[in-house]
Protein backbone atom coordinates (compact mmCIF):
# COMPACT_ATOMS: atom_id res chain seq x y z
CA UNK A 1 0.00 0.00 0.00
CA UNK A 2 1.46 3.16 -1.09
CA UNK A 3 1.42 6.19 1.14
CA UNK A 4 -0.89 5.31 4.59
CA UNK A 5 -0.95 7.86 7.07
CA UNK A 6 -1.68 6.84 10.68
CA UNK A 7 -4.35 9.11 12.05
CA UNK A 8 -3.26 9.01 16.16
CA UNK A 9 -5.97 9.21 18.97
CA UNK A 10 -7.22 12.83 19.28
CA UNK A 11 -5.58 13.41 15.66
CA UNK A 12 -7.43 14.32 11.85
CA UNK A 13 -5.49 13.88 8.67
CA UNK A 14 -6.64 14.46 4.82
CA UNK A 15 -4.92 13.50 2.15
CA UNK A 16 -5.92 13.03 -1.46
CA UNK A 17 -5.97 10.00 -4.27
CA UNK A 18 -3.95 7.50 -4.07
CA UNK A 19 -3.32 8.68 -0.50
CA UNK A 20 -4.86 6.22 2.06
CA UNK A 21 -5.53 6.72 6.15
CA UNK A 22 -5.53 4.67 9.18
CA UNK A 23 -6.34 4.90 12.44
CA UNK A 24 -5.73 1.73 15.08
CA UNK A 25 -8.11 0.31 17.58
CA UNK A 26 -10.88 2.43 18.23
CA UNK A 27 -12.73 1.63 21.35
CA UNK A 28 -15.26 3.90 22.32
CA UNK A 29 -13.72 6.18 19.77
CA UNK A 30 -14.73 6.91 16.88
CA UNK A 31 -12.99 7.02 12.86
CA UNK A 32 -14.76 9.46 11.14
CA UNK A 33 -14.16 9.60 7.23
CA UNK A 34 -15.57 12.96 5.40
CA UNK A 35 -15.01 12.46 1.20
CA UNK A 36 -15.25 14.45 -1.44
CA UNK A 37 -15.50 12.30 -4.37
CA UNK A 38 -15.03 14.60 -7.65
CA UNK A 39 -11.87 15.58 -5.94
CA UNK A 40 -11.11 12.24 -4.29
CA UNK A 41 -9.90 14.40 -1.23
CA UNK A 42 -10.78 12.14 1.74
CA UNK A 43 -9.94 13.35 5.20
CA UNK A 44 -9.93 10.81 8.46
CA UNK A 45 -10.59 12.05 12.26
CA UNK A 46 -10.05 9.92 16.16
CA UNK A 47 -12.33 11.34 18.32
CA UNK A 48 -12.21 10.68 21.98
CA UNK A 49 -15.05 12.50 23.32
CA UNK A 50 -18.59 14.08 22.69
CA UNK A 51 -18.35 18.09 23.49
CA UNK A 52 -15.36 20.20 24.28
CA UNK A 53 -15.79 21.55 28.06
CA UNK A 54 -16.57 25.41 27.57
CA UNK A 55 -13.98 28.25 28.84
CA UNK A 56 -11.48 25.33 28.39
CA UNK A 57 -9.27 27.07 25.64
CA UNK A 58 -6.52 25.07 26.36
CA UNK A 59 -7.76 21.70 25.68
CA UNK A 60 -7.26 19.97 21.98
CA UNK A 61 -9.39 20.94 20.12
CA UNK A 62 -9.60 17.48 17.40
CA UNK A 63 -10.24 15.24 20.74
CA UNK A 64 -14.02 16.28 20.81
CA UNK A 65 -16.34 15.42 18.00
CA UNK A 66 -17.90 18.48 18.23
CA UNK A 67 -15.20 21.25 17.89
CA UNK A 68 -12.99 18.85 15.34
CA UNK A 69 -15.38 17.94 12.51
CA UNK A 70 -15.77 21.91 12.14
CA UNK A 71 -12.43 22.50 11.86
CA UNK A 72 -11.80 19.36 9.34
CA UNK A 73 -14.23 20.48 7.12
CA UNK A 74 -12.60 24.25 6.67
CA UNK A 75 -9.69 22.69 6.28
CA UNK A 76 -10.88 20.36 3.24
CA UNK A 77 -12.69 23.30 1.67
CA UNK A 78 -9.72 24.90 2.02
CA UNK A 79 -8.12 22.44 -0.11
CA UNK A 80 -11.36 23.04 -2.62
CA UNK A 81 -13.84 20.39 -0.99
CA UNK A 82 -17.76 21.37 -1.35
CA UNK A 83 -19.72 20.62 1.21
CA UNK A 84 -22.29 19.46 -0.87
CA UNK A 85 -20.56 16.67 -1.90
CA UNK A 86 -18.95 15.30 1.32
CA UNK A 87 -19.90 12.37 2.50
CA UNK A 88 -19.66 10.91 5.81
CA UNK A 89 -18.69 7.18 6.81
CA UNK A 90 -18.43 6.29 10.35
CA UNK A 91 -17.21 3.75 13.01
CA UNK A 92 -16.65 3.13 16.23
CA UNK A 93 -18.47 3.72 19.77
CA UNK A 94 -18.22 0.53 21.02
CA UNK A 95 -18.87 -0.85 24.86
CA UNK A 96 -15.91 -2.39 25.45
CA UNK A 97 -17.13 -3.80 29.31
CA UNK A 98 -19.88 -4.59 30.30
CA UNK A 99 -19.96 -3.15 33.67
CA UNK A 100 -22.65 -5.09 36.21
CA UNK A 101 -24.22 -1.98 37.97
CA UNK A 102 -26.08 0.07 35.58
CA UNK A 103 -24.00 3.16 36.44
CA UNK A 104 -23.43 5.38 34.22
CA UNK A 105 -20.01 4.04 33.05
CA UNK A 106 -20.01 2.71 29.63
CA UNK A 107 -22.57 5.00 27.51
CA UNK A 108 -19.22 6.88 26.21
CA UNK A 109 -19.40 4.82 22.83
CA UNK A 110 -22.93 5.84 22.15
CA UNK A 111 -22.75 9.36 23.41
CA UNK A 112 -19.69 9.69 20.83
CA UNK A 113 -22.12 8.35 18.20
CA UNK A 114 -24.99 10.64 19.19
CA UNK A 115 -22.62 13.78 19.27
CA UNK A 116 -20.84 12.84 16.22
CA UNK A 117 -23.89 12.26 13.99
CA UNK A 118 -25.25 15.73 15.74
CA UNK A 119 -22.40 17.68 14.45
CA UNK A 120 -22.44 16.34 11.19
CA UNK A 121 -26.30 17.19 10.89
CA UNK A 122 -25.22 20.60 12.18
CA UNK A 123 -22.67 20.86 9.04
CA UNK A 124 -25.21 19.89 6.80
CA UNK A 125 -23.09 16.30 5.72
CA UNK A 126 -24.45 12.64 5.67
CA UNK A 127 -23.67 9.78 6.97
CA UNK A 128 -23.47 7.19 4.03
CA UNK A 129 -22.62 4.51 6.24
CA UNK A 130 -21.68 3.49 9.67
CA UNK A 131 -20.27 0.65 12.14
CA UNK A 132 -20.84 1.52 15.07
CA UNK A 133 -21.88 0.20 18.99
CA UNK A 134 -21.51 -3.76 19.86
CA UNK A 135 -18.77 -4.61 22.21
CA UNK A 136 -15.39 -4.60 19.92
CA UNK A 137 -12.27 -2.69 18.86
CA UNK A 138 -11.95 -1.78 14.94
CA UNK A 139 -9.30 -0.44 13.13
CA UNK A 140 -10.08 2.13 10.47
CA UNK A 141 -8.95 1.94 6.46
CA UNK A 142 -10.13 4.99 4.58
CA UNK A 143 -9.22 4.78 0.59
CA UNK A 144 -9.22 8.40 -1.20
CA UNK A 145 -8.77 6.40 -5.01
CA UNK A 146 -12.75 5.24 -4.21
CA UNK A 147 -13.61 6.07 -0.93
CA UNK A 148 -13.92 3.12 0.41
CA UNK A 149 -13.97 2.74 4.34
CA UNK A 150 -12.79 -0.81 5.49
CA UNK A 151 -12.80 -1.76 9.18
CA UNK A 152 -11.00 -4.99 10.73
CA UNK A 153 -11.63 -6.18 13.98
CA UNK A 154 -11.27 -9.73 15.60
CA UNK A 155 -14.88 -10.03 16.02
CA UNK A 156 -16.15 -9.65 12.66
CA UNK A 157 -13.12 -10.04 10.42
CA UNK A 158 -13.01 -7.27 7.26
CA UNK A 159 -16.29 -5.11 6.46
CA UNK A 160 -16.05 -3.18 3.21
CA UNK A 161 -18.07 0.14 4.06
CA UNK B 1 -2.27 23.81 45.47
CA UNK B 2 -4.32 20.65 44.15
CA UNK B 3 -3.14 18.49 40.76
CA UNK B 4 -5.32 19.11 38.22
CA UNK B 5 -4.38 16.65 35.61
CA UNK B 6 -1.61 13.45 35.75
CA UNK B 7 0.94 15.70 34.09
CA UNK B 8 1.26 17.25 36.33
CA UNK B 9 2.53 14.76 39.15
CA UNK B 10 6.39 15.35 40.18
CA UNK B 11 9.28 12.89 41.24
CA UNK B 12 8.14 12.73 44.93
CA UNK B 13 4.06 11.60 43.66
CA UNK B 14 5.51 9.51 41.24
CA UNK B 15 7.44 7.96 44.21
CA UNK B 16 4.46 7.46 46.04
CA UNK B 17 2.80 5.64 43.86
CA UNK B 18 5.86 3.40 43.11
CA UNK B 19 5.40 2.62 47.02
CA UNK B 20 1.96 1.72 46.32
CA UNK B 21 2.52 -0.31 43.20
CA UNK B 22 5.34 -2.42 45.70
CA UNK B 23 2.95 -3.61 47.93
CA UNK B 24 0.35 -4.09 45.84
CA UNK B 25 2.66 -6.00 43.74
CA UNK B 26 4.20 -8.20 46.94
CA UNK B 27 0.32 -9.19 47.83
CA UNK B 28 -0.56 -9.95 44.12
CA UNK B 29 2.44 -12.38 44.01
CA UNK B 30 1.38 -14.10 47.08
CA UNK B 31 -1.90 -14.08 46.10
CA UNK B 32 -0.92 -15.23 42.66
CA UNK B 33 1.33 -18.06 44.02
CA UNK B 34 -1.33 -19.31 46.54
CA UNK B 35 -3.61 -19.76 43.05
CA UNK B 36 -1.27 -21.45 41.12
CA UNK B 37 0.22 -23.53 43.89
CA UNK B 38 3.74 -22.39 42.49
CA UNK B 39 6.50 -20.41 43.54
CA UNK B 40 5.91 -16.36 42.24
CA UNK B 41 8.25 -13.59 43.01
CA UNK B 42 8.15 -10.47 41.65
CA UNK B 43 10.25 -7.58 40.62
CA UNK B 44 10.29 -4.26 41.46
CA UNK B 45 7.01 -2.65 39.43
CA UNK B 46 8.18 0.20 37.15
CA UNK B 47 5.58 3.08 37.77
CA UNK B 48 5.14 5.19 34.59
CA UNK B 49 2.58 8.52 33.63
CA UNK B 50 1.82 7.41 30.04
CA UNK B 51 -0.08 8.81 27.19
CA UNK B 52 -2.42 6.37 26.14
CA UNK B 53 -0.38 6.15 22.69
CA UNK B 54 2.57 5.21 24.73
CA UNK B 55 0.77 2.66 26.97
CA UNK B 56 -0.56 0.16 23.61
CA UNK B 57 3.66 0.52 22.59
CA UNK B 58 4.60 -0.89 26.11
CA UNK B 59 1.94 -3.89 25.33
CA UNK B 60 2.76 -4.20 21.60
CA UNK B 61 1.03 -1.79 19.55
CA UNK B 62 -2.31 -0.55 19.12
CA UNK B 63 -3.31 -3.79 17.74
CA UNK B 64 -1.82 -6.74 20.05
CA UNK B 65 -4.40 -8.62 21.61
CA UNK B 66 -4.59 -8.53 25.44
CA UNK B 67 -7.00 -9.52 28.39
CA UNK B 68 -8.38 -6.78 30.05
CA UNK B 69 -9.85 -7.00 33.39
CA UNK B 70 -11.67 -3.73 34.63
CA UNK B 71 -13.08 -2.27 37.71
CA UNK B 72 -14.55 0.50 39.00
CA UNK B 73 -13.55 2.24 42.19
CA UNK B 74 -16.14 3.14 45.08
CA UNK B 75 -16.03 4.69 48.64
CA UNK B 76 -13.40 7.23 49.25
CA UNK B 77 -12.09 7.12 45.82
CA UNK B 78 -13.60 7.28 42.49
CA UNK B 79 -12.22 5.90 39.51
CA UNK B 80 -11.00 3.14 37.82
CA UNK B 81 -8.66 0.44 37.70
CA UNK B 82 -7.90 -1.97 35.10
CA UNK B 83 -5.89 -5.06 34.55
CA UNK B 84 -3.98 -6.11 31.57
CA UNK B 85 -2.35 -9.06 30.75
CA UNK B 86 -0.39 -10.00 27.71
CA UNK B 87 -1.62 -13.14 25.90
CA UNK B 88 1.32 -15.40 27.24
CA UNK B 89 0.21 -14.68 30.27
CA UNK B 90 -2.79 -15.58 29.32
CA UNK B 91 -1.64 -19.06 28.17
CA UNK B 92 0.48 -19.63 31.18
CA UNK B 93 -2.45 -18.62 33.80
CA UNK B 94 -5.13 -20.94 32.02
CA UNK B 95 -2.81 -24.06 31.80
CA UNK B 96 -1.80 -23.62 35.64
CA UNK B 97 -6.27 -23.10 36.47
CA UNK B 98 -7.32 -25.24 34.22
CA UNK B 99 -4.70 -27.28 32.80
CA UNK B 100 -5.67 -26.45 29.48
CA UNK B 101 -3.17 -25.14 26.58
CA UNK B 102 -5.09 -22.36 24.64
CA UNK B 103 -2.79 -21.02 21.29
CA UNK B 104 -5.88 -18.08 20.26
CA UNK B 105 -6.94 -16.11 23.48
CA UNK B 106 -9.05 -13.84 21.05
CA UNK B 107 -11.91 -16.54 21.63
CA UNK B 108 -12.23 -17.57 25.24
CA UNK B 109 -15.21 -19.89 26.83
CA UNK B 110 -17.19 -18.90 30.14
CA UNK B 111 -14.65 -21.19 32.13
CA UNK B 112 -11.77 -19.31 30.69
CA UNK B 113 -13.79 -15.82 31.26
CA UNK B 114 -14.48 -16.49 34.93
CA UNK B 115 -11.13 -18.09 35.56
CA UNK B 116 -9.56 -15.06 34.22
CA UNK B 117 -11.84 -12.60 36.03
CA UNK B 118 -10.94 -13.71 39.64
CA UNK B 119 -7.70 -13.51 38.27
CA UNK B 120 -8.36 -10.02 37.71
CA UNK B 121 -9.93 -9.62 41.25
CA UNK B 122 -7.49 -10.94 43.25
CA UNK B 123 -5.00 -8.69 41.39
CA UNK B 124 -6.57 -5.33 41.31
CA UNK B 125 -7.76 -6.28 45.04
CA UNK B 126 -4.40 -6.55 45.65
CA UNK B 127 -3.61 -3.18 44.68
CA UNK B 128 -6.19 -1.30 46.10
CA UNK B 129 -5.74 -3.25 49.13
CA UNK B 130 -2.42 -1.64 49.73
CA UNK B 131 -3.52 1.81 48.92
CA UNK B 132 -6.79 1.96 51.42
CA UNK B 133 -3.79 0.61 54.25
CA UNK B 134 -1.63 3.38 53.24
CA UNK B 135 -3.57 6.11 53.29
CA UNK B 136 -6.79 4.93 55.48
CA UNK B 137 -9.03 5.43 52.89
CA UNK B 138 -11.79 2.88 52.18
CA UNK B 139 -11.55 1.45 48.93
CA UNK B 140 -14.38 -0.47 47.28
CA UNK B 141 -14.26 -2.46 43.84
CA UNK B 142 -17.18 -3.43 41.67
CA UNK B 143 -17.78 -6.85 40.44
CA UNK B 144 -15.27 -6.92 37.24
CA UNK B 145 -15.95 -6.56 33.55
CA UNK B 146 -13.18 -8.94 31.20
CA UNK B 147 -12.88 -8.16 27.96
CA UNK B 148 -10.36 -9.69 25.12
CA UNK B 149 -9.42 -7.29 22.05
CA UNK B 150 -7.10 -5.26 20.86
CA UNK B 151 -5.06 -3.15 23.46
CA UNK B 152 -5.41 0.42 22.15
CA UNK B 153 -9.05 -0.39 21.93
CA UNK B 154 -9.19 -1.27 25.22
CA UNK B 155 -6.52 1.59 26.60
CA UNK B 156 -8.80 4.47 25.96
CA UNK B 157 -11.85 3.39 27.58
CA UNK B 158 -10.76 3.95 31.08
CA UNK B 159 -9.19 7.88 29.70
CA UNK B 160 -12.55 8.67 27.65
CA UNK B 161 -15.14 7.33 30.52
CA UNK B 162 -13.24 9.76 32.62
CA UNK B 163 -13.68 12.53 30.97
CA UNK B 164 -10.33 12.57 29.52
CA UNK B 165 -8.64 15.05 31.96
CA UNK B 166 -5.51 14.24 29.65
CA UNK B 167 -4.43 11.43 27.85
CA UNK B 168 -2.40 9.95 30.16
CA UNK B 169 -2.85 6.98 32.53
CA UNK B 170 -0.53 6.13 35.57
CA UNK B 171 1.10 2.58 34.30
CA UNK B 172 2.30 0.24 36.83
CA UNK B 173 4.25 -2.54 35.00
CA UNK B 174 4.88 -5.90 37.41
CA UNK B 175 7.25 -8.46 35.74
CA UNK B 176 6.68 -11.76 37.97
CA UNK B 177 8.96 -14.58 38.14
CA UNK B 178 7.69 -18.24 38.12
CA UNK B 179 9.45 -21.51 37.17
CA UNK B 180 12.15 -19.51 35.51
CA UNK B 181 9.85 -17.59 33.54
CA UNK B 182 9.55 -13.87 33.46
CA UNK B 183 5.88 -12.51 32.55
CA UNK B 184 4.45 -8.99 32.28
CA UNK B 185 1.30 -8.10 33.79
CA UNK B 186 0.27 -4.38 33.73
CA UNK B 187 -1.64 -2.30 36.28
CA UNK B 188 -3.11 0.93 35.11
CA UNK B 189 -4.66 3.69 37.81
CA UNK B 190 -7.17 5.90 36.48
CA UNK B 191 -8.08 8.05 39.38
CA UNK B 192 -10.43 11.00 39.39
CA UNK B 193 -8.95 13.86 40.04
CA UNK B 194 -10.44 14.95 43.24
CA UNK B 195 -9.65 11.44 44.66
CA UNK B 196 -6.19 11.79 43.35
CA UNK B 197 -5.69 14.74 45.88
CA UNK B 198 -7.29 13.00 48.10
CA UNK B 199 -5.01 10.11 47.95
CA UNK B 200 -1.95 11.79 47.77
CA UNK B 201 -3.37 14.27 51.06
CA UNK B 202 -4.10 11.28 53.09
CA UNK B 203 -0.37 9.98 52.22
CA UNK B 204 0.63 13.37 53.66
CA UNK B 205 2.15 14.54 50.37
CA UNK B 206 2.19 18.31 50.39
CA UNK B 207 0.73 19.42 46.98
Amino acid sequence: MNDLITVGISDVKITKNPGALVTYALGSCIGICLYDSALKIGGLAHIMLPYRPENNSGEQISRYADSCLPVMVREMEAMGCQRVRMQAKIAGGAKMFEVADDSAFGNIGARNVAAVKETLGNLRIRIYAEDTGLNYGRTVYFYTETGTMLVKSFAKGEKSF
Amino acid sequence: MAIENLSQLNEMHIDVLKEIGNIGAGNAATSLSQMLNREVDMVTPIVRILDISEADRALGGPETPVVAILVELGGDIGGIMMFVIEQEFTQSLLEALLGESKANCTELTEMEYSALSEIGNIMIGSYAASIAALSNLEIKISVPAVTVDMAGALLTVPAAEMGAVSDKIIFIEDDFLSASKTISANMMLIPDIASLNKLMNSLGIQL
